[in-house]
């Protein structure tokens, strides 16, 4: 089957600060990252806050500009295209943000935000665009009567059903969810999980699902990508990630969920220390530092994502 | 009474169109009584401006025709708000006043925030050498003390009322690109900017769609603040000679003539200088409702 999206060497570094005397600090908030996502599957990405999951799905869709690496839709480059060509490539991939008070114009009704979208697009005007606009709220379970009012006036979960419509107006193959959930209630979060994965069956989309709940994660991925510190440190099927984790990393991860039933108690890793700043990162391994079975070349060595079986992905040198 | 634990039905709350949304802005902007007599007062103004020749008791007098017999009369039955120097009507002058000093204070705003509001939302959404080009533009402009800058303008472009204004307009402008700019710079990394790029909105678009809107109000607050000081710089141009020119009346040149009779005949610095308080005030307090009432959020606040 061939990759919707591909993207090889993917790396991100911010710089920070420089001033005239201070030394310029560079955060490395996604190293190497190589990625394909498949039409039609949902791959998730788990990860801790800063890990740069959320680098990782804003540079797919070059919402910001990687520093190194190249990023293939459908066969083509994106972080080649000039800013017309991209702009009109957009249609086919979009975005789903984390906090839908943030990425709601304030000063815009429903109409306008819904709209936005077909009218950067499309020829749609007048009545045409507001009945697409009133199927599209219908659709995701909002209804006309809310077509002229403000996001102030939404509760979280119908803000992010708004968030949705505009995400697929125009009928894109390609979403990215950046925690589309984690700003939401626990009640809602399912409602919008559910409408997601409906809208994925019955449109035919593709997701790259970024969380840091790993039962979210585990709900609605297909496959699940790990990351540490900017890179991914495990790659394979949910039932690959959940059941057989290779990474010491993961099984740390996952050691942490709480499990449903109260009688089981399940052997806890913990961690020792924080995770270091990627202002700084660890030299060999990234994670060796923390690691509970770290072996010498671990602080020497980095270790490469290799295929273990099945096409899944372990970066450990204890992993062959 | 209403049984306990039954839906009384679902609240009809389908709201109609934009009309609807200009009828909720009028509601709350009834609701507000500083408004409705900020806004009497700018009206009674301007129609007192207007209509000037009408409503006063001497309209020559407030064309400029002295009367020496009746020099520095305290306000009486004859003049209701006293004479100046040259014996008019100050009533007559302050209504003939009016048409120069609104106009100077309220084109000389609009000219500003026209120039200067596109260009800052353009400096800051694009920064770079756009950014830099246009800042330093403004440094060049601010550099200069303003009143010497529109003093120098209005000197190049000869003495008169029209050449007043753009002279100021054109030392006022700085100050509009300076504030919007700064508002984009925060707005420009919010993240509903960041979705509007990530659909593909052009960013003309999002400039006129996203960023205007949303650094009006400031621009709206500084305006209304701004227009009782354009019609004291206006006063100060015309004190030099390069703004209205003499026999014309004008607020600000009444109050410069009138403040070296202040001991003597009090009444004449007074009144002008009343009517430039009460406009900029008027303004003031109208431009803080109409930016409670542009707000979606706060137009549909119970007060």
């Amino acid at each position: 089957m061939n990759a919707l999206l591909q993207a090889r060497q993917l790396t991100k570094h911010f710089s920070l600060g420089g001033g005239w005397w201070h030394r310029r600090l560079t955060v490395r908030a996604l190293e190497w990252v190589d990625l394909d996502i498949y039409p039609g599957e949902t791959l998730g990405v788990v990860g801790e806050s800063g890990c740069g999951k959320t680098t990782l799905g804003r540079c797919l869709i070059r919402l910001i500009e990687p520093t190194f690496g190249e990023v293939f839709f459908r066969g083509e480059n994106l972080l080649k295209l000039d800013r017309a060509t991209l702009r009109q490539r957009r249609r086919e991939f979009q975005m789903v943000f984390q906090n839908p008070y943030l990425s709601l114009d304030p000063r815009m009704n429903v109409l306008d935000l819904v709209e936005e979208p077909l009218r950067a697009h499309t020829d749609l005007r007048g009545r045409a665009l507001a009945d697409r606009v009133t199927e599209l709220l219908e659709r995701v379970g909002l209804a006309r009567e809310h077509l002229y009012r403000y996001p102030h006036e939404f509760s979280g979960g119908q803000l992010q059903r708004i968030a949705i419509a505009r995400a697929l107006a125009l009928n894109p193959v390609f979403v990215v969810l950046d925690e589309p959930t984690s700003a939401l209630d626990v009640s809602v979060q399912a409602q919008i999980l559910n409408l997601l994965k409906e809208l994925q069956v019955e449109l035919g989309l593709t997701y790259l699902f970024i969380s840091h709940d790993l039962s979210v994660v585990q709900y609605i991925s297909d496959r699940i990508a790990v990351m540490y510190l900017g890179r991914i440190v495990e790659l394979g099927t949910a039932e690959q990630i959940f059941s057989n984790a290779r990474h010491p990393y993961t099984q740390a991860l996952l050691s942490s969920t709480p499990l449903p039933d109260p009688q089981a108690r399940r052997s806890r890793i913990i961690l020792p220390g924080d995770v270091p700043s990627p202002l700084n990162p660890p030299p060999g391994c990234s994670f060796h530092p923390r690691c509970f079975q770290a072996l010498p070349v671990c602080a020497t060595d980095e270790p490469r994502l290799i295929d273990v079986g099945d096409n899944h992905f372990v970066a450990c040198h204890r992993v062959r | 009474m209403i049984p306990f634990g039954q839906a009384v039905g679902e609240w009809a709350r389908e709201r109609q169109p934009l009309w609807a949304e200009y009828g909720l802005m009028l509601r709350a902007f009834r609701r507000d009584w500083l408004a409705l007599v900020s806004l009497s007062i700018i009206i009674a103004f301007i129609f007192f401006a207007a209509f000037a020749p009408w409503l006063t008791p001497y309209p020559e007098q407030g064309r400029g025709v002295p009367n020496i017999a009746e020099r520095f009369q305290p306000p009486s039955r004859l003049h209701p708000l006293g004479t100046d120097d040259l014996g008019r009507d100050l009533w007559a002058r302050i209504c003939f006043g009016g048409r120069t000093s609104l106009s100077i204070g309220f084109l000389v705003v609009v000219i500003a925030v026209l120039i200067g509001t596109p260009l800052g939302a353009i400096a800051g959404f694009f920064g770079g050498w756009v950014d830099e080009v246009i800042m330093r533009l403004t440094d060049i402009f601010l550099a200069f003390p303003s009143l010497l800058l529109a003093i120098a303008i209005a000197a190049a472009l000869g003495p008169s009322f029209t050449n007043a204004m753009v002279a100021i307009a054109l030392t006022w402008w700085p100050w509009y690109t300076r504030l919007v700019r700064a508002q984009t710079l925060s707005l420009r990394e919010r993240t509903f900017i960041e979705a509007a790029r990530g659909i593909g909105v052009k960013e003309g678009t999002i400039i006129f769609r996203h960023i205007l809107p949303n650094v009006m109000t400031p621009v709206l607050v500084q305006a209304t603040m701004d227009i009782g000081s354009a019609i004291l710089t206006g006063a100060a141009m015309s004190f030099i000679g390069l703004g209205v020119q003499p026999p014309t009346a004008d607020w600000g040149q009444m109050v410069s003539v009138g403040r070296v009779y202040f001991i003597n005949a009090p009444w004449f610095v007074t009144f002008p200088g009343l009517a430039i308080f009460l406009v900029s005030l008027a303004f003031n307090l109208l431009g803080d409702s109409i930016r409670d009432i542009a707000d979606p959020r706060t137009r549909r606040a119970v007060r």
